[in-house]
C-alpha cells in the first residue's frame, strides 16, 4: 500500500497533508512475540519504586510514591490531569533524572542518567506526545537508532526493510515499510512507535496514553499486541484515561492522585465507580459516562443556520461533504482516525482550502483564504494536537490571549488585561498550577488541553470548531469540557465537534453525522443512539 | 529586554534560572572578557575617543541588524541586507548631482526626492523578498540569497565601475554629522535600536514575532497571519538595510561596488553572538546590542594590539563558530526541558 499523499505546495511550506485512507492496515489475531529471559526469579518484582518525590522549580509532582510492577504483568496507571503519572514514568524511562528515592530492577538499585542508560536497561516508554519521524519511512522509523549496516558500512536499506514488514506483520500491522510515516494515520503511527519500543527489546514497556488516537478497531489490535507481550513475560505500564480500557486489559491497577499513589489493587473486582472515588473523591461516581447506555438526540426546531457547507471535497482526504449547523446545536462529525474528519475541520478554520464546493456563514457564501479570515468571520477551532495549538515556551497568559489579541489591543499590548483575562479562565476551567505566568510547558497534558480551548473564550465566536477536545483529559476534565461547551451552546454558538472517539461525541452532541472514507454515510438525528450503533455506521 | 523568558524561570531553582539564561548570560560573558583583555592589553583602547570610534563603527551594521532580528526572530534569515544597503546607498547618490569628473549617467534630483526614491527602491526590494517567500513559497534562505545578486546587480548597472560622492544633505548630515562631539550615525543606531526594541517588546505586532518564530503552527491555528507577519518582516529588514546603505554611504563618503560586502557576516554576526535563537521565538534587540558591542569591541580591539592581519580575520571566525555553538546549544537545553514537560 503506497499512500502517496500529494503534497500540497504551500507558501511558507507548513501544511501537513493528512492521511487520506482507513482502508484496513489491520489484521486482528492472537499476537506470538519470543519469550524474554525468566532467568529472575517471579517473585523479585522487575521493578520497584520506593520513595520517590520530584519537584519541579519547588512545586512536587510526586511526593514519596512507592510503586511495583511484577513480571509478565499489565499495569493500568490512572489519575487526574496533572496527578503525576507522566512525571513517575518519565522517572523510570531516565527522561527525569533528578529525583529523590530508590529504583530497583530485578532486585538490583540503579539510577539513569539518560534516557538511553534505561533503554539499555530495557524500559522503553511510548510518550504521551507522539515522537516518531514524519519524514522517514515507516522501516527507518521502527530501525530508529539501531539501522542494520552492510559490512562497508552503509545502511542495510534491505535488510530494515525486510525486517520492519517482517515485526509489524508480527504484531497484526501490514503496510509497506517504505511509505513515509507522516503519510499514515496518526493511530497507525502511534502503533509503530510502540513496535519501536517492543522490537528494541525492552523488557519493560511503558505507554502514556496509547489509546487517545486510536479508532477502536486499532484499541483491539493494540490489547492484542499487549497481551502478546505480556504473554512474553514482559511487563507493561498502560497509562489512559478510558477507565473501561484499563479495565479490560489490565491486571493490576494503580490510582494517582496529586503526586501520591492512593492504591494498587488487582483489577478483578473493582468497576469504573470505584476508580473514579479513588481518582477524584467521592461524591462524583456520577461521572461515570452516561453514554454507555442509549443516548436520545434531540435538535431544537426553528434555530438558524449559522454555518453551511456544500459539496466541499478535497484532494483525496474528502467529498461531497454537504451539511449545515444551527444556532444553539452541537453537530457531532464522527469518523475513524484518516477518514477525512480532520481534513474537514481545518477546511472550516481556512487552514486548508477546499477544492470543491461552498462554505456559507449565516448565509452569505465565504471563500476563506486564511485563518485569520476564518477568525474574522466567527470561527474559532482547536486542533487535535496541541503541538500544533500552543506556545510551550510562553506563559499561559500569552497562550491564552494570542487569538484576541487584536480586539484586546490595536498597537500597545495590554498585558495586565492579557492576564486578567487569563486568570479567569484558569480559574473557571480549574487548570492547575492555578497560575497565569508558568510557561506553557510545565503544564500537564490535560491542562495544556484547556489552556487550547480558553484561548476562543473570551469572545464568543458564532461557529467553534472542536477537533478531539477531550483527547488526554481526565474523567473530570472531560465534565468540565463537556459542561463549557454545553453552556456555549445554550448561549447560542454553533459548535461542530469531531472526533474518532465515540464517547466524546456521544457525550456531546445534538445531532451526529458518520463519515467513512471521505464521505458522510450516516446522520442521526431525533433518534435514540448508542455506542454499538455509531461504530456500526462508521 | 527579554522579557518573555523571564516569567518562565521565575519560581525554579537558581541552576535552573541560569542555564535558561544561558542565552542571555553567554554573550554578556564574553562581551565582559573581551573588554578587560583589550583594556589590559592596549593602552590606547579604553579610551572615551576609541568608544566613540567603537560607536561609530557598529552604527552600519548596527541598523542593518535591527532589521534583521526582527527577521531572525520569525525563523527565517535574510542574506541580501548588505546587498540591498549597497543598491540602496547607490540609488541615493545616482540621484544627486555629482562632480563633474564623476562619470555616471545620472539623474539628479531634489534631496528629498532621492531620499525618497532610495526609499522606494529598497522597500521594494523588501517586498519581493516578501512575496517570494510566503506567498510563491521560496525558502527565505534562497530568496533572500538570488536578491542579494539582485542588489549587486542593480549596484553594478548603475555606478557601472565608477564612484560617486555626493548625496543629499540630509543623508550626509545623519551619516557623518556631529552633534556637540557626538557622531549623529550612532544616534541614528540608537533610534532604530529604541523603535526596534519598543516594536517587538510592547506592540501586538512584536508580540506576534515572536509566536510566528515560537511555533508558527499555532500561531496560524490562533488566527494569525502569518504570512503577513513574514513578509513583514522582511520588508522591515529590506528598509533598515537600505538605511543603512545611505548614511553608510555618507559615512565612507562615497558609493561604489561591493562597498558593503563584509557587512552581511558582521549583522548576522551581531545578532546571533547576541543569542538571538536561529530558530526564532527568542531573543530581542536587547541580545542584539550585546551581539553588536562584542563584534565592535573586538574588532576594534584587534587593531589596537599588534597582531597579523591576516589572523584577525580566523579569530572572528572562532567568535563567530563559538557564539553559533552556544547558540544551538542553548537550544538542545530547552528541547529537552520541552520534552519534559509534555
Ligand atoms: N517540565 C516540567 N516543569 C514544571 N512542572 C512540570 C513539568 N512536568 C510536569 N510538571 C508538573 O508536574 C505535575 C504532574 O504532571 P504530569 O505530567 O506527571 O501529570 P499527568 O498525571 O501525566 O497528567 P495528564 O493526565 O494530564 O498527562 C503537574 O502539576 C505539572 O504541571
Ligand atoms: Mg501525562
Amino acid at each position: 500500500m503506497a499512500a502517496t499523499v500529494p503534497r500540497q505546495a504551500s507558501a511558507a511550506g507548513f501544511i501537513q497533508p493528512l492521511p487520506s485512507s482507513c482502508e484496513a492496515f489491520l489484521a486482528v489475531e492472537p499476537v506470538k512475540l519470543m519469550t524474554t529471559d525468566p532467568l529472575v526469579p517471579s517473585d523479585t518484582p522487575r521493578l520497584q519504586m520506593q520513595g520517590i518525590s520530584k519537584s519541579f522549580g519547588g512545586v512536587a509532582a510526586l511526593r514519596e510514591v512507592d510503586f511495583t510492577l511484577r513480571a509478565g504483568e499489565i499495569h493500568g496507571l490512572v489519575g487526574e490531569n496533572g496527578a503525576g503519572k507522566s512525571t513517575m514514568m518519565k522517572i523510570i524511562a531516565g527522561v527525569h533524572t533528578d529525583y529523590e528515592g530508590k529504583m530497583l530492577i530485578d532486585g538490583k538499585e540503579v539510577h539513569f542518567r539518560s534516557a538511553r542508560d534505561a533503554l539499555a536497561a530495557g524500559i522503553g516508554m511510548v510518550h504521551q506526545e507522539l515522537s516518531i519521524m514524519p519524514d522517514l519511512s515507516v522501516g527507518e522509523n521502527v530501525y530508529l537508532g539501531k539501522q542494520p549496516v552492510t559490512g562497508a558500512g552503509i545502511i542495510d536499506w534491505r535488510t530494515m526493510m525486510a525486517g520492519a514488514h517482517e515485526q509489524l506483520k508480527s504484531l497484526g500491522i501490514d503496510v509497506d515499510p517504505k511509505t513515509r510515516m507522516g503519510d499514515l494515520p496518526i493511530g497507525l503511527q502511534q502503533l509503530i512507535e510502540l513496535a519501536r519500543v517492543i522490537f528494541s527489546g525492552a523488557r519493560i514497556i511503558i505507554l502514556d496514553e496509547p489509546t487517545s488516537a486510536l479508532s477502536p478497531p486499532e484499541v483491539q489490535l493494540l490489547f492484542n499486541v499487549l497481551q502478546g507481550v505480556r504473554a512474553s513475560g514482559r511487563s507493561i505500564v498502560f497509562i489512559s484515561h478510558f477507565l473501561d480500557d484499563i479495565l479490560s486489559i489490565s491486571d493490576t491497577v494503580t490510582v494517582f492522585r496529586n503526586g501520591r499513589l492512593i492504591v494498587t489493587h488487582p483489577v478483578a473486582g473493582i468497576d469504573k465507580g470505584w476508580l473514579i472515588e479513588r481518582m477524584i473523591g467521592s461524591g462524583h461516581e456520577d461521572l461515570e459516562e452516561s453514554y454507555t447506555g442509549a443516548i436520545a438526540l434531540a435538535s431544537k426546531p426553528g434555530q438558524p443556520v449559522v454555518l453551511a457547507a456544500e459539496h466541499l471535497g478535497y484532494g483525496r482526504a474528502y467529498a461531497d461533504v454537504s451539511f449545515d449547523v444551527k444556532a444553539g446545536e452541537i453537530l457531532g462529525i464522527y469518523g475513524f482516525m484518516g477518514c477525512g474528519q480532520i481534513e474537514l475541520a481545518r477546511t472550516l478554520f481556512g487552514k486548508i482550502k477546499a477544492d470543491t464546493g461552498t462554505l456559507a456563514i449565516d448565509g452569505r457564501k465565504r471563500r476563506l483564504r486564511n485563518t485569520t479570515q476564518a477568525r474574522d468571520a466567527g470561527i474559532a477551532f482547536v486542533p487535535e494536537n496541541r503541538r500544533s495549538m500552543l506556545f510551550y515556551e510562553q506563559p499561559v497568559y500569552k497562550n491564552v490571549s494570542i487569538s484576541i489579541l487584536g480586539r484586546i489591543s490595536r498597537l500597545w499590548l495590554k498585558p495586565t488585561i492579557e492576564r486578567s483575562i487569563a486568570r479567569k479562565h484558569v480559574e473557571s476551567l480549574h487548570i492547575r498550577p492555578p497560575r497565569a505566568e508558568v510557561a506553557l510547558g510545565a503544564l500537564s497534558g490535560g491542562n495544556q488541553q484547556k489552556v487550547a480551548l480558553a484561548k476562543w473564550l473570551t469572545h464568543r465566536p458564532k461557529v467553534l470548531v472542536l477537533s478531539e477536545p477531550t483527547r488526554g483529559m481526565d474523567v473530570g476534565a472531560k465534565d468540565d469540557v463537556v459542561k463549557i461547551v454545553r453552556a456555549l451552546r445554550d448561549e447560542g454558538l454553533a459548535v461542530i465537534v469531531v472526533s474518532a472517539e465515540p464517547e466524546t461525541v456521544l457525550s456531546l452532541a445534538d445531532r451526529v453525522l458518520v463519515m467513512k472514507k471521505g464521505r458522510i454515510v450516516r446522520e442521526f438525528a431525533n433518534e435514540t443512539i448508542s455506542k454499538d450503533r455509531l461504530l456500526e455506521a462508521a | 529586554m527579554t522579557f518573555q523568558q523571564t516569567s518562565a524561570a521565575r519560581g525554579s531553582k537558581s541552576s535552573l534560572f541560569l542555564r535558561s539564561q544561558m542565552r542571555n548570560i553567554a554573550p554578556f560573558a564574553t562581551l565582559i572578557l573581551l573588554l578587560i583583555f583589550f583594556s589590559i592589553a592596549s593602552p590606547s583602547f579604553a579610551t572615551i575617543d576609541n568608544a566613540s570610534n567603537i560607536l561609530t563603527q557598529i552604527s552600519v551594521t548596527g541598523i542593518m541588524a535591527v532589521g534583521l532580528t526582527f527577521v531572525i526572530l520569525c525563523g527565517e534569515i535574510d542574506l541580501s541586507v548588505a546587498s540591498i544597503a549597497n543598491a540602496t546607498g547607490i540609488v541615493v547618490a545616482y540621484f544627486t548631482l555629482q562632480e563633474s569628473y564623476v562619470n555616471i549617467a545620472n539623474i539628479p534630483v531634489a534631496g528629498w526626492l532621492a531620499v525618497a526614491l532610495a526609499l522606494a527602491a529598497c522597500t521594494g526590494l523588501g517586498l519581493i523578498n516578501a512575496f517570494g517567500t510566503t506567498v510563491i513559497g521560496i525558502p527565505s534562505f534562497i530568496m533572500t540569497l538570488a536578491m542579494m545578486q539582485i542588489g549587486a546587480g542593480i549596484s553594478a548597472l548603475l555606478v557601472r565601475g565608477q564612484i560617486a560622492y555626493n548625496v543629499p544633505d540630509i543623508v550626509s548630515t545623519l551619516g557623518a554629522g556631529n552633534v556637540g562631539g557626538f557622531p549623529t550615525i550612532a544616534l541614528v543606531l540608537l533610534a532604530f535600536l529604541v523603535v526596534g526594541h519598543v516594536t517587538l517588546t510592547y506592540t501586538r505586532f512584536g508580540r506576534y514575532i515572536y509566536m510566528v518564530g515560537g511555533n508558527r503552527e499555532a500561531a496560524e491555528y490562533s488566527g494569525v497571519n502569518v504570512k503577513l507577519i513574514l513578509g513583514a518582516a522582511l520588508v522591515i529588514c529590506a528598509v533598515c538595510s537600505g538605511i543603512a546603505g545611505m548614511v553608510g554611504v555618507a559615512h565612507f563618503g562615497s558609493a561604489q561596488q561591493n562597498e558593503f560586502d563584509g557587512y552581511l557576516l558582521d549583522a548576522i554576526a551581531a545578532v546571533v553572538v547576541g543569542g538571538t535563537s536561529l530558530f526564532g521565538g527568542r531573543g530581542g534587540i536587547g541580545n542584539t546590542i550585546v551581539g553588536l558591542c562584542v563584534l565592535g569591541v573586538l574588532n576594534n580591539g584587534l587593531d589596537h594590539i599588534q597582531i597579523d592581519s591576516f589572523l584577525k580575520i580566523l579569530i572572528r571566525g572562532l567568535i563567530l563558530l563559538a557564539a553559533l555553538i552556544v547558540n544551538v546549544y542553548v537550544q538542545n537545553i530547552r528541547s529537552v526541558e520541552r520534552a519534559e514537560g509534555a
